[in-house]
């Protein structure tokens, strides 16, 4: 339904956006992550068509975003980056306004904003102006607009951002949802979001795409994926380590202390171990030996760590 | 068509929502009652002059619009601007012409609002004398006018920068062009020095247009010169929005 294709986008001599192309279809939930100036709201705004990109095509759900952008445009919900607002309109009058633009008049319109006033929890600020709220109603307040005429196409610039966890949790869930039948694309520099909510997460850095899979591919791209984590509370770590290392399927053995100080090992497999292979290989050996395991897991990988090999951050 | 006059509606009706919910738009129309009648009444020697007219009432009102407009339309685009709202007004599916249009005329409504506000002067020199009421209503038509060519130039200012301070000074400055460029005092003194380019100059000016309907004659002319001018500066209004994104 979004068909993204070579993207560019230059402010004056630097290079915001570069040839990004992506597409997501209903029922995709994509994360967009990257970190702060990585072009994540530029490419939005072109997506969206507030930006006319310097080069490429945006086409929504068949429409041409500059030949037909009315059309394109009436397809979709849009969440600006934090969530601006007519702040001296009450919350009834601001979805009013939005409903009426998105068409909608008389009863339907009177439907409509029930619909999301019900939905983003604004029955008790209805008629309270707009700069009187606290931060989290508003920004209810605008996602609310975004989704006043129940849109195929949701597109949001950090829907979470300067909400509490609690706030956070909750708009994620409803992103989830409505990405059941919906094409939604939501930018983050959060990276547990990503994992939450998205059924596809494409990392942008300095305006280029430098990765695109599922959160779980992206994990597994991470040294640590695969390896498993042994704690013995009976044995020395170099007692274990001898038995362990001579392991078909083991490749390298590794010793580390985690937070509370706990001396663990961390057990990297051969390439052609499977999933789930080496642990229980592992346990196998314990019950022989007779070790006490206080802790034995598969890593899945941490997207931070793969996130911060793939990205250059913006202080360097 | 149908669907652009409803979403200008909105877009008008929303603008006008906000003035009136703040009490922006209750002082202002206060000061410039205040100072119309101030202007009329007592700088106009109004009660020596022993004559039933407006003619002072009209002689001023440019000036006065050329402080008081700008103030109304400094906030037109900067507000928007600065608050992020623009972004939401421009992906929403109307056209920049419609959002542009729909905020113009919000504003020279209530423009035109707090100038028909001015009625009690009407009916005060009706009750004193016998004025010429044609001459008062093509004065008030001149005064429509001339506020919506001010505001067109305001919106373009706003759409300049985000400050609103800039943007009031900028159409403060463009106004007083259009004034003196056929201001009596500047015109006689160009005929003195230039006098090929006093036409072309005064041509220009908001008083040459206006200064008919002040004497009460609309000339089909005129009108077509404000309606020019309006059109024009929410044209460049909207060129100035577009290069802010492109
Ligand atoms: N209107 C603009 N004018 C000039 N530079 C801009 C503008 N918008 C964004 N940029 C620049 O483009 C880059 C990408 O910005 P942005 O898309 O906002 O990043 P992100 O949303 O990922 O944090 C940044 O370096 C930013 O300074
Ligand atoms: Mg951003």
């Amino acid at each position: 339904m979004i068909n993204v294709d070579n993207l560019t986008k230059s402010f004056g001599s630097k290079v915001a956006v570069d040839n990004v192309s992506f597409n997501v279809e209903r029922g995709e939930v994509l994360g967009f992550l990257g970190p702060n100036g990585a072009g994540k709201s530029t490419t939005m705004r072109m997506v969206t068509g507030y930006f006319p990109p310097n080069d490429g095509s945006v086409v929504i759900g068949g429409f041409n975003m500059v030949e037909n952008a009315l059309e394109a445009r009436r397809l979709m919900g849009y969440l600006p980056e934090n969530g601006p607002l007519y702040a001296d309109m009450t919350v009834y009058n601001f979805l009013d306004f939005a409903a009426e633009l998105r068409g909608f008049s008389g009863i339907e319109k009177r439907k409509a904003i029930h619909r999301v006033v019900e939905m983003c929890f604004l029955e008790s600020v209805l008629h309270q102006s707009i700069d009187t709220l606290s931060k989290g109603y508003r920004h209810r307040t605008c996602f609310a607009q975004a989704v006043i005429h129940d849109p195929d196409i949701l597109i949001m610039d950090e829907p979470t951002d300067g909400l509490d966890p609690n706030q956070k949790h909750e708009i994620r869930m409803l992103i989830k949802r409505m990405g059941e039948n919906k094409a939604i694309i939501f930018s983050t520099h959060i990276l547990e979001e990503v994992e939450a909510a998205c059924s596809r997460v494409i990392i942008i850095d300095r305006g280029k795409i430098v990765a695109n899979g599922t959160p779980a591919e992206l994990k597994g791209r991470s040294p640590i994926a695969g390896a498993v984590r042994l704690r013995v509370g009976s044995h020395a770590l170099e007692q274990i380590k001898e038995q362990l290392s001579p392991l078909p399927g083991v490749r390298r053995l590794e010793a580390f202390k985690d937070e509370a100080g706990r001396e663990l090992l961390r057990v990297f497999p051969q390439k052609e171990t499977g999933d789930g292979e080496l642990a229980s290989l592992i346990s196998e050996t314990a019950k022989k030996s007779d070790w006490r395991i206080e802790e034995l897991h598969t890593e899945e990988g941490r997207l931070d760590e793969v996130f911060r090999d793939i990205t250059i951050s913006d202080t360097e | 068509m149908n669907e652009a006059i409803r979403h200008i509606r909105t877009i008008s009706k929303r603008e006008l929502i906000s003035y009136f919910s703040s009490p922006v738009a209750y002082v202002f129309i206060v000061i410039f009652l205040i100072l119309c009648g101030f202007f009329t009444l007592n700088i106009g020697r109004f009660f020596e002059s022993n004559q039933a007219t407006l003619a002072a009432f009209f002689f001023y009102l440019p000036w006065l619009y050329l402080f008081l407009v700008p103030a109304i339309g400094m906030r037109l685009w900067s507000e928007e601007r600065r608050m992020g709202t623009m972004e939401l007004l421009l992906t929403m599916p109307v056209t920049s012409w419609r959002a542009i249009l729909g905020k113009f005329l919000a504003s020279w409504l209530f423009l035109a609002l707090a100038l028909v506000l001015t009625f009690p002067l009407v009916i005060t020199v009706n009750y004193l004398g016998d004025p010429d009421n044609g001459m008062i209503v093509s004065g008030y038509v001149g005064g429509i006018l001339l506020s919506g060519g001010f505001l067109a130039v305001g919106s373009m200012t706003s759409a300049l920068t985000r400050n609103q301070v800039v943007s009031f000074i900028l159409s403060v400055i463009i106004c007083l062009f259009l004034i003196l460029a056929g201001f009596a005092p500047v015109t006689e003194m160009l005929e003195d020095k230039v006098p090929w380019l006093i036409d072309l100059v005064s041509s220009f000016s908001v008083m040459t247009h206006y200064y008919g309907m002040q004497r009460g004659v609309i000339n089909l002319r005129d009108v077509i010169f404000f309606l020019s001018l309006i059109v024009f500066a929410l044209f460049c209004t909207g060129v100035i929005i577009r290069s802010h994104r492109a």
